[in-house]
């Protein structure tokens, strides 16, 4: 199971909190799937007043806490965010994201690296939300992390591994970091898809919270994410053009 | 010899039970500290629409089948009803969220943009479809509240700010009631009114949209609210810029001439909720507390008062009692 700074967790299903019918479904989300992290938002759950009825839910669920500085336009909020989330969630992990434009949510990369250096420096362990951009991902693990989280898509579209190429060479290009497909998944395929190419979990909120039955959806991905853990160890045959036949040809009855 | 019953709290929850209990010779009596219905319950920033089935979307079944019952019952309580039914709609690129809204509700109709706008002719040319849930209506809650409270006074109910505890004690005092149900907890919605003379709805209406979706319920002579935003928090300070932003914007994407309406008001509370967003009847000790209407109250709490009234007076059990 991925190690994330010498803690492993129990699952590489790594789910979001948001927008969810009711937090009993999202509980049921969680137990049916056997999530190994439970990431939530500050920044809008705090609006003027005390989230504490639903962080004590979130608590409740037993799993470790992953905050994150949704909502973030700059290194500067950034921090503030996620000090405060030290001492609410009393975690040094911190999902740290950084948007860079409102439409498409990518990650504004100056900022993210910014707020990474102040962070680490700080003591936090920085999991970035950032893209399969391999100098950054560099700039980031220079920075102090050691998590890279790639996007599969921007945020909440569902459209699942969009540059499988430049992901591939993201995870050729750091191998020994642990890497978590963060955002854009919307189908079980996609998260097994992410681990046959040998990413370690995966992170999402809105497949699994906006799909008719959540602890059903949330149950399909991590039954996908064990099925492509086990293609990726069990090392998958090579693709070729010329076909072969499965069964010899050689020594079949003629039957004239 | 009627039985005698003491009600805390003034909000939707209280006076509906209030109003079914007297209604059913209950001897009655109302505390609540405010004095009665005001800005202090969540209730008075309540958007008001009686829509089961849109509700059905994101709640548990009960809400849709319960919820039914709702605008007969506001009606025979006095309250006039507008039964025009709801549009839902979704503009640009945003209209995938129309086929998923239709396939997980029932009691609505497809229409398409001409027939849009034959319902709403202020949408003309601005929305290529929608769908109408035309058994689903809206009520204007502060009127809501009033009249019961007047209707109650009628009868000699009155609500007094302090009291003692006489008879069978219903505790109905929302978010207040956290000391004695720790499994309740805040949802923040915020809200704004505006006026817009020029745009001429109906209906009540609801524009999808992954990040801000928003509610528009007429309140007649051009006033609309324009709801809510659902933030887990139990926060009750004033609406964030952000929030109204989102609100305001979305008003005016709906429909331009919202650029120059009023903004008559902007508030912001904290609905009470349980882990499942149902209501329920909880008996406790020396009283039986009605709560975790969340954002339900006008839609589930004629269905409450009815249940909570046959378990005083009657002993019949109901499905939200725990």
């Amino acid at each position: 199971m991925p190690v994330f700074y010498g803690t492993e967790i129990a699952s590489p299903l790594m789910l979001g909190t948001a927008q969810y019918p009711s937090p009993a479904v999202l509980a049921e989300a969680f137990h049916r799937s056997g999530a190994g992290v439970v990431t939530v938002s500050l920044r809008r759950e705090a609006a003027g007043g005390d989230g504490q009825g639903f962080w004590d839910l979130i608590r409740g669920l037993g799993i470790p806490v992953l905050p994150n500085t949704a909502g973030c336009h700059s290194a500067h909020e950034a921090v503030t965010t996620a000090h405060m989330a030290r001492e609410i969630f009393g975690t040094d992990w911190i999902k740290l994201e950084v948007i860079g434009h409102a439409d498409t949510l990518q990650p504004d990369p100056f900022e993210l690296v910014e707020a990474a250096r102040i962070l680490c420096a700080d003591g936090f362990k920085v999991f970035p939300y950032t893209t399969e951009d391999g100098i950054l991902g560099g700039r980031l693990l220079d920075a102090g992390c050691e998590v890279l989280m790639p996007w599969g898509a921007p945020i909440g579209t569902g459209l699942g591994l969009n540059n499988v190429y430049g992901l591939r060479t993201l995870r050729a290009q750091f191998p020994e970091v642990p890497m978590v497909i963060d955002a854009g998944l919307g189908l079980p395929s996609q998260a097994a898809q992410a681990m046959e190419l040998g990413f370690d979990a995966v992170l999402l909120n809105t497949a699994v919270a906006k799909a008719g039955d959540p602890a059903a959806m949330a149950e399909g991905f991590a039954r996908a994410l064990e099925a492509g853990r086990l293609a990726r160890s069990a090392d998958p045959m090579e693709p070729r053009d010329m076909a072969a036949p499965s069964t010899p040809v050689l020594g079949l009855a003629v039957l004239e | 010899m009627s039985a005698e019953v003491t009600i805390l709290g003034a909000g939707v929850a209280g006076l509906c039970v209030a109003h079914e209990l007297a209604d059913r010779g209950a001897a009655v009596r109302i505390l609540d500290p405010a004095g009665g219905p005001g800005p202090e319950c969540c209730s008075w920033w309540a958007g008001g629409m009686l829509a089961p089935f849109c509700e059905g979307e994101a709640a548990e079944e009960p809400v849709t089948r319960l919820g039914a019952q709702a605008a007969d019952w506001w009606q025979a309580a006095g309250v006039p009803v507008a039964r025009d039914g709801t549009l839902v709609v979704a503009l640009g690129r945003d209209r995938g969220e129309l086929d998923r809204f239709a396939r997980r509700t029932e009691g609505h109709r497809r229409l398409d943009g001409e027939q849009l706008a034959a319902l709403e002719p202020v949408l003309s040319g601005r929305v290529s479809g929608g769908l109408h849930f035309a058994q689903e209506s809206h009520i204007d809650p502060r009127t809501a509240l009033g009249t019961l409270r007047q209707g109650l006074a009628a009868r000699g109910v009155c609500v007094a700010a302090n009291g003692d505890l006489n008879g069978t004690v219903i505790d109905c005092r929302g978010l207040a009631a956290r000391d004695r149900l720790p499994q309740l907890r805040g949802v923040r919605g915020e809200m704004a009114v505006l006026r817009a003379p020029e745009v001429t709805l109906r209906r009540t209406m609801r524009m999808l949209h992954p990040r801000h979706p928003l509610y528009l319920v007429p309140r007649g002579d051009g006033v609309y609210m324009l709801g809510a935003t659902q933030v887990e928090s139990d926060g009750r300070g004033p609406p964030t810029l952000r929030s109204v932003a989102e609100l305001l914007n979305a008003a005016y994407a709906l429909h331009p001439a919202f650029a120059e309406a009023e903004v008559l008001e902007i508030g912001a509370d904290a609905r009470p909720a349980f882990p499942d967003n149902l209501p329920r009847i909880v008996p406790q000790g020396d009283r039986i507390h009605v709560n975790g209407l969340f954002r339900h109250g006008f839609l589930l709490a004629p269905a409450m008062a009815r249940m909570v009234a046959g378990l005083v007076l009657d002993g019949e059990h109901s499905e939200f009692l725990q």
